[in-house]
């Protein structure tokens, strides 16, 4: 029986889903992560509103960034230890069709999540409510174009035993226009300004790394493989 | 035609190319480098508006340039590698990689330096100087990779594929002046037309450019044979090589 390409990326899809699904303490704990550290900088910095104010859009971002960097390491790693990767690579179907739905699934449980909570956190920080539809939809752009970042950052390490923070050596420095952009978008939202500008950027960004990312991650991925 | 092409898939014939051509460009870098400091730093007339501050640009344009260069050559090299599975231009691009990042470091702090009389500040979050700060991550990035696999030749492939997704980032630091409204200043040389120096000035920097160009070719030389020998060190030409 052949299965068609669609039908195999959507196949792998809900399994990853359902896999993460499985285990909520995986799915949770970037989250918590992602409050801790949006946490740490009123208590570190200055807890007045005013001055939270100019800095929430930085830290959203940051602690966006490095929480969806902690389950990048994840990506392909389980996969991979335990032979699926391989026999998904062999069964004929495209590699980068698979690395897609992977990749999907994962900006599904860990930047969807991400951009859910993150009003919580806003509110936490004093970003006016008018902010959050600029927020929202730059933090869905920012977190997809990372997660394709990641894919690449994720193949490239994924044979690797102590490859996390070589990930997040390789994944960051690319993922900085996405940090600057995200950040100013939601900042011109907080102002007042009109934050068109950056928006297009950051949506410019994802769909660039949408095209060309699934074809370097496949390719990492068979370098680490063979 | 292409036989010199398929010979620079050899080690041992790139190994002895590189040990000819080492001491040719080390003289020609000294010569031209020489030139270009004695003339760039005693000869050329003053800045009208920065003074003789203006001199640093003598070692900070051509650094930055050559870090450019180090990175296109790394990536240029690795795809080669990845593409006809040239095991030499892999050992190219690892070649290139700790040069390029010195380049980098040499261009950010002569470029600081410069900064602080003429804007005020050591560091400011300019397009331009950070876009030169992710190239210098970028750098690292590639080589801590490379390092990273116990299989030399995988971590070659991985290092190669990482240089050339990083790419990206080149143009962006070429036209950071003219995208951005930046702080830096726009392109003084590299433009169409007449370029906005005087010759008096002109010369001297375009000799440190070649200059630099030819010390990244004879220190790319000089870490290609490094490279080539610790590569092939199980191969009977090496132990003859060394011998000699």
């Amino acid at each position: 029986m052949s299965v068609g390409a669609l039908q195999a990326m959507s196949l792998v899809l809900r399994r990853e889903l359902c896999l993460s699904f499985r285990r909520p303490d995986q799915l949770l704990q970037p989250l918590v992560f992602f409050l801790i550290v949006t946490t740490l900088f009123p208590l570190g910095l200055s807890p007045q509103l005013s001055l939270l104010r100019q800095m929430a859009p930085g830290v959203l971002w940051v602690a966006a960034l490095l929480a969806s960097l902690l389950s990048m390491d994840g990506l392909f790693k389980g996969d991979a230890e335990d032979g699926t990767l391989e026999q998904l690579a062999l069964s004929g179907q495209s590699l980068a069709a698979i690395v897609i739905a992977k990749t999907i699934a994962h900006w599904f449980v860990s930047g969807a999540a991400l951009v859910i909570m993150s009003p919580l956190v806003a509110v936490a920080l004093g970003i006016p409510v008018t902010a959050f539809p600029t927020m929202l939809l730059s933090l869905s752009l920012g977190t997809l174009t990372l997660s394709w970042l990641g894919a690449i950052g994720a193949g490239l390490t994924v044979g690797l035993r102590r490859g996390s923070v070589l990930l997040s050596l390789i994944v960051l420095p690319l993922a900085m226009p996405l940090l600057i952009f995200g950040a100013n978008a939601t900042d011109r939202a907080i102002a007042g300004d009109s934050p068109e500008g950056a928006v297009y950027f950051l949506a410019a960004l994802c769909v660039f790394t949408s095209s060309l990312a699934p074809l370097a991650a496949t390719a990492a991925l068979r370098i680490t493989l063979e | 035609m292409w036989t010199w092409f398929y010979r620079l898939a050899s080690p041992p014939y790139v190994y002895r190319v590189a040990s000819a051509f080492t001491p040719w460009l080390l003289l020609t870098a000294g010569i031209a480098i020489a030139y270009g400091l004695i003339d760039g730093l005693a000869f050329a007339p003053p800045d009208y508006q920065q003074g003789d501050a203006f001199r640093i640009v003598y070692v900070h344009a051509p650094a930055a340039w050559l870090s450019l260069f180090a990175y296109t050559t790394m990536a240029v090299s690795g795809a080669i590698g990845l593409i006809w599975r040239i095991k030499m231009a892999h050992a190219l691009s690892a070649a290139a990689a700790p040069i390029g990042a010195s380049f980098t470091i040499l261009a950010l702090v002569t470029g600081s330096l410069w900064g602080r009389p003429m804007w005020g500040t050591y560091w400011a979050w300019d397009p331009r100087l950070t876009s030169e700060l992710i190239l210098l991550f970028l750098y690292f990035g590639v080589m801590s990779l490379r390092a990273a696999f116990e299989d030399p030749a995988r971590g070659d492939r991985a290092a190669a594929l990482l240089a050339i997704v990083g790419v990206v980032n080149v143009p962006i630091i070429h036209f950071s002046v003219q995208w951005w409204n930046s702080l830096h200043q726009g392109a003084t040389v590299a433009k169409f037309g007449k370029p906005a120096m005087d010759a008096s000035m002109l010369w001297p920097l375009l000799a440190m450019l070649l200059g630099f160009m030819l010390f990244f070719g004879a220190v790319l030389c000089m870490r290609l044979q490094g490279e080539v020998l610790n590569r092939e060190r199980q191969a009977s030409w090496v132990r003859e090589a060394i011998k000699a």
